[in-house]
């Protein structure tokens, strides 16, 4: 059977970051990695182990020292940052372990901002995906009116808002109790293979590692951290 | 219109500083249009009455006091002036009219001035506009009867038909009141010019009243003179001013007050410095206000460049955000500055009598909104600049 063309590769990827002795310190050494179209991968790894620094930079929220990142086409490590903020608003959906909402936005504002850089909003759109996560009649609530699981629903929605090839989530479930945690995990699943977004989560959470058929331990995947073990 | 939304957000979220710092600028934008339109107004005003008159003659001394005593009824007069004076000038060729005033007396502060009743009835004080009774008929100049001015009247609490006794001097001394009894027979309808806060009575009447002295009961304060012509005035600048030696002749009266507002362009500038200097210290203001909340603005702008936002997206919600405090700010100075300039106005009024067109336009009402919110946008680019620099990564906390 033919493999799905990858949405994402990484090769070659090193990130370091100035260190209190004056030196540079190597936190990403990632020779290769993938992620085809519509694929669902979890990322098994520690805190601290530099999961978050992974996916910022496939995110172009960082830049790499060196190594490339082809996103749908495009290398992420070789763009500018405004292209970088581009390629992000159109193409990448961030969930975050804080939900990182805006706190003086609805939710609706909230997920019609996921859409506004790099597409055009749409507020039909955005009614839906409320709608699809439950939160149809929270529309004009803020943050704060909402409880966890709720927050994160909207956290879900606002990724998913401008229909990304990719969604990337950082400890989804780390701020929710179990009950919420399942059933954020569950959405973020669905609303994913609806959409087609590839999804790379990781967590250290094995609940929520067990959820996927695909798993890799992020340990494995930065040479930073195998070398240590070693 | 995101932009225009988050810069929305922004302003209420931060709801409370923004509330204070608009309001300084309102203060401030206010003061600025209010010392500007006040300068520009009293120049203006001051420089352009003159009661209907061309020139003032008196005795010799200071063409300004002559100007400021016979004309705005303010200073003491530089003395008097024999009627054999008045009656030379009045039958000059070069002089269409005189009129003679005589000062000395007050009611509760108010000037008591004597004079014929041709001020009124023979002379246009601006163009087209003559002195007209709101009530009651003009003072008989051989009866002990008095015409109030509208500003006077009102704050006197005089009508017609109420008597009043005069007080000698021009400070109010409630010891020096004179023994005669005027009836007031009318009232002057608004004028809005020194004429206003004067109390006019028949010159023959001021000259004898009780107390003052008989030797001087011919003798006149000053004579209000309307000429034939342009030249007519600097003939006769050169006869009493260059040639004569015993009395002055004020002309023209706008130069004389345009000179008053050059020796006191100084106390104009100072004034005009510390208003520009309130205005930048407010706007400095808007740079404080955003700077100081940068820290718990770092999360929403990182979260804001998480989801596409770029650098300079965000520098531009700053600056628009600054400008739109300046914005709003100098739309509440115009509140500020309705407060100040009508209360500069009363004041001005009760001095001289004359009323300013405060809400009349002028080009400050323009610029000074513009560039006051300009300047806010300005000060804005320094937090924007430090917005620009916030760390994504960093900011998105926690990091796993």
């Amino acid at each position: 059977m033919k493999e799905p063309p990858a949405l994402l590769q990484v090769s070659g990827l090193r990130k370091s970051f100035a260190s209190p002795d004056g030196g540079r310190k190597l936190i990403i050494d990632v020779a290769g990695f993938s992620l085809a179209m519509g694929e669902h991968l979890a990322l098994r790894g520690e805190s601290g182990s530099g999961k978050t620094t992974f996916l910022n930079l496939i995110s172009g929220i960082l830049a790499p020292d060196s190594g490339s990142i082809l996103l749908d086409g495009a290398d992420m490590a070789a763009l500018g940052e405004h292209r970088r903020d581009m390629l992000r608003g159109s193409k990448v959906g961030y969930i975050f372990q804080t939900f990182n909402l805006l706190q003086g936005y609805t939710c609706l504002e909230n997920v019609m901002l996921g859409m506004t850089f790099g597409t055009r909003p749409d507020r039909t759109q955005a009614l839906a995906l409320l709608g699809r996560v439950g939160l149809s009649q929270r529309l004009d609530h803020y943050p704060r009116q909402l409880s966890s699981g709720q927050q994160q629903r909207v956290a879900v929605a606002r990724a998913l808002a401008k229909r990304p090839r990719l969604v990337l989530a950082d400890e989804p479930t780390g701020n929710l109790d179990r009950r919420n945690a399942g059933e954020a995990l569950a959405l973020i699943r669905e609303t994913c293979l609806e959409t087609g977004a590839a999804l790379l989560l990781v967590s250290h959470d094995p609940g929520v590692l067990g959820a996927f058929r695909s798993v890799r331990d992020f340990a494995e995947l930065n040479l930073v951290l195998r070398e240590a073990g070693s | 219109m995101t932009l225009a939304l988050i810069v929305r957000r922004s302003l209420r979220q931060h709801a409370l500083s923004t509330t204070i710092t608009a309001l300084s600028i309102a203060l401030a934008g206010g003061l600025l249009m209010s010392v500007w339109v006040v300068k520009e107004q009293s120049q203006r005003t001051f420089t352009q009455v003159n009661t209907g008159f061309d020139a003032v003659l008196g005795a010799r001394g200071s063409k300004l006091q002559l100007v400021l005593n016979a004309i705005f009824h303010l200073e003491a007069s530089p003395g008097n002036l024999p009627a054999s004076d008045y009656e030379y000038v009045r039958r000059h060729p070069a002089v269409k009219l005189a009129i003679p005033i005589a000062v000395g007396d007050n009611l509760r502060g108010y000037r008591i001035v004597g004079t014929i009743p041709e001020f009124f009835t023979g002379v246009e004080y601006a163009p087209g506009r003559r002195f007209a009774l709101s009530k009651g008929r003009l003072f008989d100049p051989s009866a002990k009867e008095a015409v109030i001015g509208s500003f006077a009247a009102r704050r006197l609490g005089l009508s017609v038909g109420d008597t009043f006794h005069p007080f000698h001097g021009l400070v109010y001394d409630e010891r020096n009141q004179h023994a005669e009894t005027y009836v007031v027979t009318g009232i002057l309808a608004p004028s809005n010019t020194p004429a206003d806060k004067v109390v006019w009575i028949p010159i023959h009447g001021l000259q004898t009243m009780s107390d003052h002295d008989p030797r001087a009961a011919t003798d006149v304060s000053a004579v209000l003179i309307q000429l034939r012509s342009p030249s007519a005035g600097f003939m006769l600048d050169i006869m009493y001013n260059k040639q004569g030696n015993r009395l002055t002749f004020a002309y023209p009266i706008g130069a004389i007050m345009a000179e008053l507002f050059q020796k006191i362009g100084w106390f104009d500038r100072v004034l005009s410095l510390v208003a520009y200097l309130v205005a930048a210290v407010s706007a400095a203001g808007v740079l404080v206000a955003i700077y100081n909340s940068m820290a718990s603005r770092r999360r929403d702008i990182a979260i804001l460049r998480a989801l596409g936002a770029g650098r300079l997206f965000i520098f531009s919600a700053i600056v628009l955000e600054a400008t739109a405090i300046g914005a709003i700010g100098m739309v509440a100075a115009f509140a500020a500055y309705a407060g100040i300039v009508s209360t500069v106005a009363v004041v001005i009024q009760a001095q001289t009598g004359v009323l300013l067109e405060t809400f009349a336009y002028s080009p400050v009402m323009l610029w000074a909104p513009l560039g006051m919110t300009a300047l806010c946008g300005a000060c804005g680019l320094l937090p924007a600049w430090k917005a620009y620099r916030t760390d994504v990564a960093e900011n998105l906390s926690p990091i796993s």
